[in-house]
């Protein structure tokens, strides 16, 4: 069953190259990525019930932090594919660029899915390589100016990054084989983590963290990121910016366990403080309202990256930083999607441009207000749920200051989002004449619909499942080695 | 001259000594990439890089006899050293591969200047890592391998046009890979073959980009790109 759900999207990728009209490679691409849902809910059901799923023992299988991940994939693959109908059809692309389109979409969330599913680090690295390697020309698949700038900008940066991540991986092997060796995989290195030698794991640790942190978008590493991420389609943005950015992340937490906790933790706060506090000032400066959302992804990288440095009794601040990774995920991806249903609808990124939509467009404006409510973390949604978890661990360990910078650069960030959104949700109406606006396509808008429900329902229950993952997740990230 | 049979002891250190003229030879290469202009030339350094890098490769596998190095010597060679040459030739016009690049970010000297910088500092940050890993024939692999990072990020951040930029890139993962055969030379193959795998779809991938630049933005000076930024400009 593991095996199948990044094959699915291989399959696709054959399946979408077939000339069989415009409308096939859009269809079948959805239909593999819901076929793709069911699998991974099936695994994370699987994975809730404790039984650990292994495909080819340490090689291939899924623990409880992997579950939340491939979760994550199949369910915003699931959303993009659907908004990626309507975008297409939009589009007026002919059949080729259709089929190219979808061939690269499905290379990306086969890429994706390959994440979660390994557990051998190397090949984890390859993974994560692939996601970076398979977006790139979705970032220039507009082929404008500003698209092909930001393709090479993130090609380059995020290549860079790779090189040095590879050398940390190198020297986690080499930590292993000092400590007795045993099977290179995630469980295989927390088996030993005692035994490594802490230099040797620290400088795999820094490497991985600069290489990665590239990818995940920590300040100052951030300035591809916003580019990127403005520049890709609706659909590839959702993805980029909800999963792509929090899969890298998610192979950096996986090597903290590795690390005596007090060594570490404080210098995890101090990077996510960092992000968070810079991104949330620099999105109160943006023209551009895709690249508003970009911001906040860095901001979250931060928060979620603060929260797992909290450490906490019975690993609350993995849980709180778990929880803070689905809401994000889930949060951001929608926001993209109610980004791009404006985009499709004005035809302008420029936040000045967009005027009292909710009277023009009602229920995409009424989209585009409540992702900017959710994602600045205003209650009932499922954001405000996890920040407020990550205080309520941030104050039970005694991080004071920590905490109340985090609640003041939140705070700032929910301003800036929201002073942005206000102005293009309401205020005057747009110039362009009723006539002329072009409509939203159905599937757009169920797509969007789709990407709301977890977004709200999360923020008010929890499935027993689902807490059953989180607890095997937590467990999962909690330190071997810590005191 | 008779060469010596690996078994013997002598004939390790034969083989050491002999590694670390390879890794020597490897460093030298990575300055040629800073400090040569032209697009043609880069390529040409480039290959020798990673011949060199699949030498280093064949020479350990026999010090630490094991042939999981032997195929990653060979996959290296093949893929860097003839197919990603061949494809960046096929993918680009001959103007772009013949450039030569008139506008610099820095000076040959000072980027050399900081290249030598970057070597000690290389040598420096493998000292405490070596300390812990004890003496091995592939530990002069680990500081030249970290010094050939840190100056292909030199080189790709004083390059402007696509391809010597991209070459710089190329030699830093050519680098991570020379420090990690040297002390990882038991990593699964599979892992490494697919890292060479990668970087071929890679290449391919920014050939089609670069062409793509080419074509709808006439240049290939990549890091004269500079539209996309926050503030009142735009």
């Amino acid at each position: 069953m593991l095996l199948l759900i990044p094959l699915l999207p291989l399959v696709m990728v054959l399946l979408s190259l077939l000339p069989l009209g415009r409308r096939f490679a859009p269809i079948a691409t959805l239909v593999a990525a819901i076929a793709e849902l069911a699998l991974a809910v099936a695994a994370a059901l699987e994975v809730a019930a404790e039984r650990n799923l292994v495909a080819i023992a340490g090689w291939v299988q899924l623990d409880g932090f992997g579950a939340i991940m491939l979760l994550l994939v199949a369910f915003l693959s699931v959303t993009a594919a659907l908004f990626s109908v309507g975008y297409v059809a939009a589009h007026h692309y002919d059949a080729a660029r259709v089929r190219s389109y979808c061939a690269h979409f499905n290379l990306f969330t086969f890429s994706l899915a390959l994440v979660p599913v390994l557990a051998e680090p190397a090949l984890v690295w390859i993974a994560i390589e692939f996601t970076s390697v398979f977006s790139v020309l979705l970032v220039a698949f507009d082929n404008t100016r500003t698209a092909l700038e930001a393709a090479w900008k993130y090609v380059a940066l995020m290549f860079m990054g790779a090189a040095i991540a590879l050398l940390g991986f190198f020297l986690l092997f080499w930590a292993q084989a000092q400590a007795g060796g045993g099977h290179y995989s995630w469980d295989g290195l927390r088996a030993v983590a005692p035994q490594m030698p802490t230099v040797l794991v620290m400088a795999a640790f820094v490497l991985v963290l600069v290489g990665l942190g590239v990818k995940v978008g920590f300040v100052p590493l951030h300035t591809w990121l916003p580019d990127a991420h403005s520049q890709a389609p609706a659909p590839v943005c959702a993805l980029l910016s909800g999963i792509k950015t929090t899969s890298s992340l998610y192979v950096i937490l996986r090597l903290v366990p590795l690390l005596p906790a007090a060594r570490i933790n404080g210098a995890l706060q101090v990077i996510g403080l960092l992000s968070a506090g810079v991104a949330s000032f620099l999105l109160l400066q943006v023209r551009d309202y895709k690249r508003l959302f970009a911001y906040s992804t860095v901001e979250h990288m931060g928060i979620i990256f603060v929260a797992a440095g909290l450490g906490g009794a019975g690993g609350a601040g993995a849980y709180a930083a778990l929880l803070q990774i689905i809401s994000h995920s889930v949060t951001k991806s929608f926001c993209f999607l109610a980004a791009g249903a404006v985009l499709l609808l004005t035809g302008t990124r420029e936040i000045k441009d967009v005027r009292g939509l909710i009277r023009t467009a009602g229920p995409v404006g009424a989209a585009l207000l409540v992702g900017g409510l959710a994602i600045g973390g205003a209650p009932p949604f499922s954001v405000f749920l996890s920040e407020f978890s990550i205080f309520r661990v941030g104050l039970a360990e005694g991080h004071y200051a920590v905490t109340a910078l985090l609640v003041v650069f939140i705070t700032v960030a929910f301003f800036g989002i929201l002073l942005h959104v206000n102005r293009m949700v309401f205020g005057a109406p747009g110039s362009l004449p009723a006539e002329r606006r072009p409509r939203l396509p159905a599937t757009a808008g169920a797509a969007l619909l789709l990407a709301a429900v977890p977004v709200v329902v999360l923020g008010l229950y929890q499935p027993v499942w689902l807490s059953h993952v989180l607890a095997v997740a937590a467990s999962n990230l909690a330190g071997v080695a810590g005191p | 001259m008779t060469v010596p049979t690996p078994t013997q002891p002598d004939a390790i250190l034969w083989l050491t000594n002999l590694n670390a003229l390879v890794c020597g030879l490897f460093l030298l290469v990575s300055f040629g990439l800073v400090a040569i202009r032209q697009t043609q030339a880069c390529v040409r350094l480039f290959i020798l890089l990673s011949v060199l890098l699949g030498g280093s490769a064949l020479l350990l596998s026999e010090i630490y006899t094991t042939w999981h190095l032997v195929v990653v010597g060979v996959v290296d060679i093949c893929t860097k050293a003839v197919i990603i040459p061949w494809l960046l030739r096929r993918a680009l016009h001959d103007e772009v591969y013949t450039r030569r690049e008139v506008t610099q970010v820095l000076n040959i000297p000072t980027a050399l200047l900081l290249a030598l910088g970057l070597a000690i500092l290389g040598y420096l940050l493998a000292q405490p890592l070596l300390a812990v890993g004890g003496p091995s024939a592939g530990a002069v692999n680990l500081p030249i391998g970290l010094a050939g990072v840190l100056i292909g990020g030199l080189t790709a951040a004083v390059r402007r046009e696509a391809v010597p930029l991209f070459l710089g890139l190329l030699a830093m993962e050519n680098s991570a890979f020379l420090a990690g055969i040297g002390v990882a030379p038991e990593m699964p193959l599979i892992a490494e073959v697919s890292i060479a795998v990668d970087v071929l779809i890679l290449v391919m991938v920014v050939s089609v980009l670069t062409r793509a630049v080419h074509e709808h933005i006439g240049t290939t000076e990549v890091g004269a790109l500079t539209t996309l930024r926050e503030g009142p400009g735009r």
